[in-house]
């Protein structure tokens, strides 16, 4: 895969190289953060210095199924050791799928300075890089977010997503083809999506959110990605736009890609995603 | 006869004794260490392998299969495509430890939330769905045989 700087990134700097971070491990103002879908990558070996930040245990909040309040996040924060100025660097297993999602859940809490590690755990390892079972820990601090939890910049909530439908905005599914045409609810025997009804928010369009990613888990360049969402699918990159999944996180994915890579104005990742609208009374819904 | 398969309860069992977290996990990935022990002779199956013996809602890819023994018990055997799907791996090696052997009829009433029991009840549903997916397929691989 060529240089980050050579694919024509409408954001180049929201991506560092697994070198960059090799050469920063040390660098006080660099905090690496590792966010996983599988629970015991980070315990069985995880960059030198790096920090977990659990989706489950960290980033949710217990009771209500919401992110975390203010409070917790400036607890989590002050805990991995970075203040507002701290350059948060986020990688991860599966082309960085929840290491988005992590760095999404900052950003709404204000925390923009945060970028992600091109390729993701697997390049690191792939490249023979050091991995340390070292248990990691930094002098806390006391970190301030800079506004309450933004629900609207980059968060789209059911009601908004209606609204978003009722004005036949532009919506990208990025589940399966399976998930999307509903067709995996009809699977006996298996667990799906724990969602009453199968299809899709009428008007998405289905773009896979691997499509963005190579098999090395770096991302495409900006050229190929026009390709898929613009060339291929139709997406106007002026409209407002709204990325979906199951529980968002594949969608965060997604929401990194256009927001940043492609550099769209306006888009926003819907985390209620199929599991609240697939059970939600009345939504409508395509097949 | 009990329910539940004997090396399963033990299983179980053990896994209640574990109080944290990292404890949990530590255990975990020895056991994924000794996935090359459960995971499919070429004998059985080759990739690319029939979609058939996929496990659907399982992200790291694993597939299973089960093998008659002359006892008329099953022996089941993994894969997982995704080299860094290590909860599946450490699934795949308490699947064959447990209910490889057992009793098919036992298998068969086998109840997918056992997956909590061995990652806890804070895993992330998409995590364990995956993990019951893996479940699910070796107790139907257990129903098959019963209804065939």
């Amino acid at each position: 895969m060529s240089e980050i700087s050579e694919r024509s990134y409408a954001n180049s700097d929201v991506l560092v190289s697994t070198q960059w971070v090799a050469d920063n491990l040390d660098n006080p103002k660099i905090r690496i953060v590792e966010s996983n879908e599988d629970p015991l990558l980070y315990p069985s070996g995880h960059i030198p210095g790096a920090v977990e930040v659990d989706w489950t245990s960290d980033l949710n909040d217990p009771i209500v199924r919401d992110y975390i309040s203010q409070d917790a996040f400036e607890a989590l924060a002050s805990r991995i050791g970075i203040t507002p100025d701290t350059t948060v660097v986020f990688y991860g297993d599966k082309s960085n799928w929840w290491a988005t999602y992590a760095l999404w859940v900052f950003r709404l809490f204000g925390h923009t300075n945060a970028k992600i590690m091109d390729g993701g755990r697997k390049k690191w390892v792939d490249e023979g890089r050091e991995l340390s079972r070292e248990a990691v820990s930094y002098e806390a601090t006391q970190y301030k977010a800079a506004h309450d939890r933004d629900d609207k910049t980059d968060r789209a909530l059911r009601d908004d997503v209606l609204k978003h439908v009722q004005a036949s905005g532009q919506l990208v599914d990025v589940r399966s083809p399976a998930e999307y045409t509903g067709e995996k609810l009809h699977m006996e025997g298996y667990p799906q999506e724990g969602a009453l009804r199968g299809g899709h928010i009428p008007g998405a369009r289905n773009i896979p959110w691997s499509r963005a990613a190579n098999e090395d888990g770096t991302f495409k360049s900006a050229d190929e990605l026009r390709k898929i969402y613009e060339e291929e699918q139709g997406l106007n990159s002026g409209n407002p736009t709204v990325t979906y999944c199951r529980i968002g996180e594949r969608s965060s994915h997604s929401w990194f890609v256009l927001s940043f890579l492609l550099g769209y104005p306006n888009v926003r990742n819907y985390d209620g995603s199929w599991t609240e609208w697939g059970n939600s009374v009345g939504v409508p819904i395509e097949k | 006869m009990s329910d539940i398969p004997a090396k399963l309860q033990e299983s179980i069992e053990d896994f209640s004794f574990i109080t944290t977290r990292t404890e949990r996990q530590e255990y975990l990935i020895q056991l994924a260490g000794s996935f090359d022990d459960v995971k499919v002779p070429e004998r059985i199956a080759a990739t690319p392998y029939d979609e058939n013996h996929r496990v659907p809602a399982c992200e790291s890819d694993a597939f299973v299969w089960a093998e008659e023994n002359e006892d008329g018990t099953l022996k089941f055997w993994f894969d997982v495509l995704n080299p860094q799907g290590l909860s599946a791996m450490a699934m795949a090696v308490i699947l064959d430890q447990s209910l490889s052997g057992a009793p098919i009829e036992q298998v068969a009433n086998v109840q997918s939330d056992i997956v909590l029991d061995f990652f806890g009840k804070s895993i992330s549903m998409g995590k364990g769905q995956g993990l019951m997916g893996i479940v699910n397929m070796v107790v139907a691989e257990a129903k098959r045989r019963l209804n065939t």
